[in-house]
């Protein structure tokens, strides 16, 4: 029977089957970072049993340390007590830890890929369900809680059912200032919030076959945002030519056989799905989200639809948006671009092309934060930095920062922020804060104008 | 893990839908590095103002609501894979909840908190929900032997699922730790047997 990415890549990993209950999964990578491991860490030591397998669990922090003079101590007691209790767990365990300072620490979603750590076939799981990720390499990566992250590093397995399966075709030429963003935020918007939950979704197409590695990263990352335990992308050239002469890929006839078996897990054929959906890419405009989940997403060009939901109306009236209404001139305070979802090299270029020899507004606070330490580096070398600089914006260390406001990055209550991040959620940059979740281009774009506008209206340079 | 069988309580009602894991617990409270205390924080920003006073009209302030079942809009636990949600409403108190629909991951971490996520029909829950925001006292029992929710005066008794091994685990406290400890020769054995 002609078998699914999917399919090759669970079963390559079963190592023994339940009666009437879950498989146990086999995980190759297993990434940690000092939120959701300190009770895992715990719970083994109260058990007294050890880390299985540390050579394959690498750990980096993210969530919680500051961007500015990451050099000093964290002024924050507890999130200092956190990144130090990473440190000290992965000394006593032999973890492998890219901590603050170290030039290869980043968001982990970030850090991983650009190492090579990240690679076709592998299963991957990190306490963060943004693992979905690295399903742009072709793998099968997910995120789990931290009883899981316990039981991962006492037997690197998880005893799970297998998620059903999903493809997801767009095919067809972008239009002009349409990006990776655009594509999920506009998937995501047809389908709802929930349409994913059960399953593991595969990208196909045209558009995800012209797509670069960072394209698909934003779009498998946003995988959960449609509540889709993962997302995956056959592994094609552009794959193997990221993947190859990274820090850790394989290398010499190590790589040659891996390359191999990469090449057998595309979908076959006649494999079947349990649900499709295919979508015409010339139907894609540049979006943005007006609502309280990612679902709640409309073209710009569009208005924000209508509907008696007492929970549409409770999303509306927290964003302080009417049904009917343009957002297009709608005043913004601030601009992130940064997050798993869009802080690589790729979205700093793309945003710098719309900055160049321009002023931001002075209305608007702009963040630019960096994925990683070596995004972070290439920037710099890059002169977008200096492109940035020039035109207002702050440029920030790496984490994962604004996204979530653990840090002191945070949006003040009722500011209104486009933000390249992932989620809409109330609450979710800082208590009261509104955010508008849309592309680096639109992001830059509305830093200049300080308001929305149509992207057409500047010239990007995509 | 705490074991679950027969719960017999009245329900909280919360019947908003796609309620994230970011309302349960805000990021802000998940620096923590324990398990405890999560309860006080549970819908942190939904509860109380940002100075602390409680929202009268959230329905964890108002009296007349308790017990250790929460009915849920559709969707529930959806966003961020943080654990700390379930922790927090293990830790308020509650051991059931009832939704239309789950999100996975935080299925899966309720599941390893001893809390049991029992899925529904829409009509179901919609009738559920009505009937205790009407009488807060409505009373439900929960068997998760059996696999049935009833709420008597109601009359209505429904079935619900859950797989063997996740059942065999809550009536039992086990957790999966154990059992994939006891795998280890056939873990060893995968490892070795690997091509690639």
């Amino acid at each position: 029977m002609s078998k699914t990415l999917f399919d090759k890549v669970w079963d390559a990993h079963v190592v023994d089957s339940v009666p009437n209950g879950p498989q146990i999964l086999y995980i190759d990578k297993h990434l940690i970072h000092e939120v959701t491991s300190p009770q895992a860490f715990a719970e083994l030591e109260q058990r007294g049993i050890p880390l299985y397998r540390p050579q394959q669990v690498v750990a980096t922090a993210d969530h919680n340390v500051p961007t500015l003079n990451q050099h000093l101590p964290i002024k924050d007691a507890l999130s200092r007590k956190q990144v130090d209790l990473l440190s000290k767990n992965c000394e006593n365990h032999g973890v492998t830890l890219y901590g603050l300072g170290h030039p290869y620490q980043g968001i982990v979603h970030v850090m991983a890929p650009e190492l090579g750590i990240t690679q076709p076939g592998m299963t991957m799981v990190c306490g963060d369900s943004h693992t979905s990720t690295h399903g742009a390499f072709g793998s099968i990566a997910f995120g789990i809680g931290t009883s899981q992250v316990a039981m991962v590093f006492a037997s690197q397995c998880l005893l799970l059912n297998k998620p059903k399966k999903m493809r997801i075709k767009v095919d067809g030429d972008l239009n002009q200032g349409v990006t990776p963003k655009d594509v999920i935020l506009y998937i995501i918007a047809q389908l709802g919030t929930n349409s994913g939950t059960g399953y593991f979704v595969e990208y196909a197409g045209s558009v995800f076959e012209q797509m670069s590695m960072e394209g698909r990263m934003t779009v498998c990352n946003m995988s959960i945002e449609m509540g889709a335990r993962g997302g995956m992308i056959a592994p094609d050239q552009t794959t193997f030519d990221y993947v190859q002469g990274r820090e850790f890929a394989p290398k010499g006839e190590e790589w040659e056989k891996k390359l191999a078996y990469w090449k057998s897990l595309p979908t076959e054929e006649g494999a079947e799905f349990d649900q499709e959906y295919s979508f015409d890419a010339a139907d894609i405009e540049p979006m943005i989200t007006y609502g309280t989940n990612p679902g709640m997403g409309i073209p710009l060009s569009g208005t924000i639809p209508d509907s008696g939901d007492q929970n549409f109306e409770k999303a509306l009236n927290y964003m302080g948006f009417n049904p009917g209404q343009s957002l297009v001139d709608h005043p913004i305070d601030y601009v992130f671009i940064g997050s798993c979802t869009n802080s690589r090299i790729e979205d700093f270029r793309q945003a710098a092309a719309v900055v160049k020899g321009r002023q931001k507004s002075p209305a608007i606070t702009a963040w630019i934060v960096p994925g990683s330490q070596q995004v972070a580096k290439q920037i710099k070398e890059e002169g977008l930095q200096d492109i940035f600089e020039a035109a207002g914006f702050a440029i920030r260390q790496s984490g994962c920062s604004a996204c979530l406001g653990m840090n002191e990055d945070k949006i003040p209550s009722g500011a209104y922020c486009v933000s390249t991040s992932n989620r809409n959620f109330e609450g979710r940059q800082g208590q009261g804060a509104r955010t508008l979740l849309a592309s680096p281009l639109l992001a830059a774009q509305t830093a200049i104008e300080g308001k929305l506008t149509v992207i057409n209206s500047l010239e990007p340079a995509l | 893990m705490k074991k679950l069988n027969k719960i017999e309580s009245s329900a909280v009602p919360l019947p908003i839908e796609n309620v994230d894991t970011d309302q349960i617990i805000p990021a802000r409270f998940l620096k923590a590095t324990d398990r405890e205390g999560f309860g006080e924080n549970l819908f942190r920003d939904w509860r109380f103002k940002a100075d602390g006073t409680p929202l009268p009209d959230f329905v964890l302030n108002q009296e007349t609501y308790s017990g250790e079942i929460l009915l849920a809009g559709t969707n529930f636990g959806c966003g961020s894979s943080r654990e700390h949600a379930a922790w927090a409403l293990a830790d308020y108190g509650f051991r059931v909840i009832v939704s239309s629909y789950f999100a996975d991951i935080f299925r899966g971490n309720a599941l390893n908190n001893g809390i049991l996520p029992i899925q529904v029909e829409e009509e179901i829950l919609q009738k559920l929900l009505a009937a205790t925001s009407n009488n807060p006292q409505t009373s439900f029992r929960v068997n998760l032997e059996e696999q049935v929710l009833e709420a008597p005066e109601l009359g209505i008794k429904v079935d619900f699922a859950i797989d063997d091994y996740k059942k065999m685990c809550l009536l039992n406290g086990y957790d999966d730790i154990d059992f994939l400890l006891s795998k280890k020769d056939e873990i060893q054995a995968f490892e070795k047997s690997r091509s690639h």
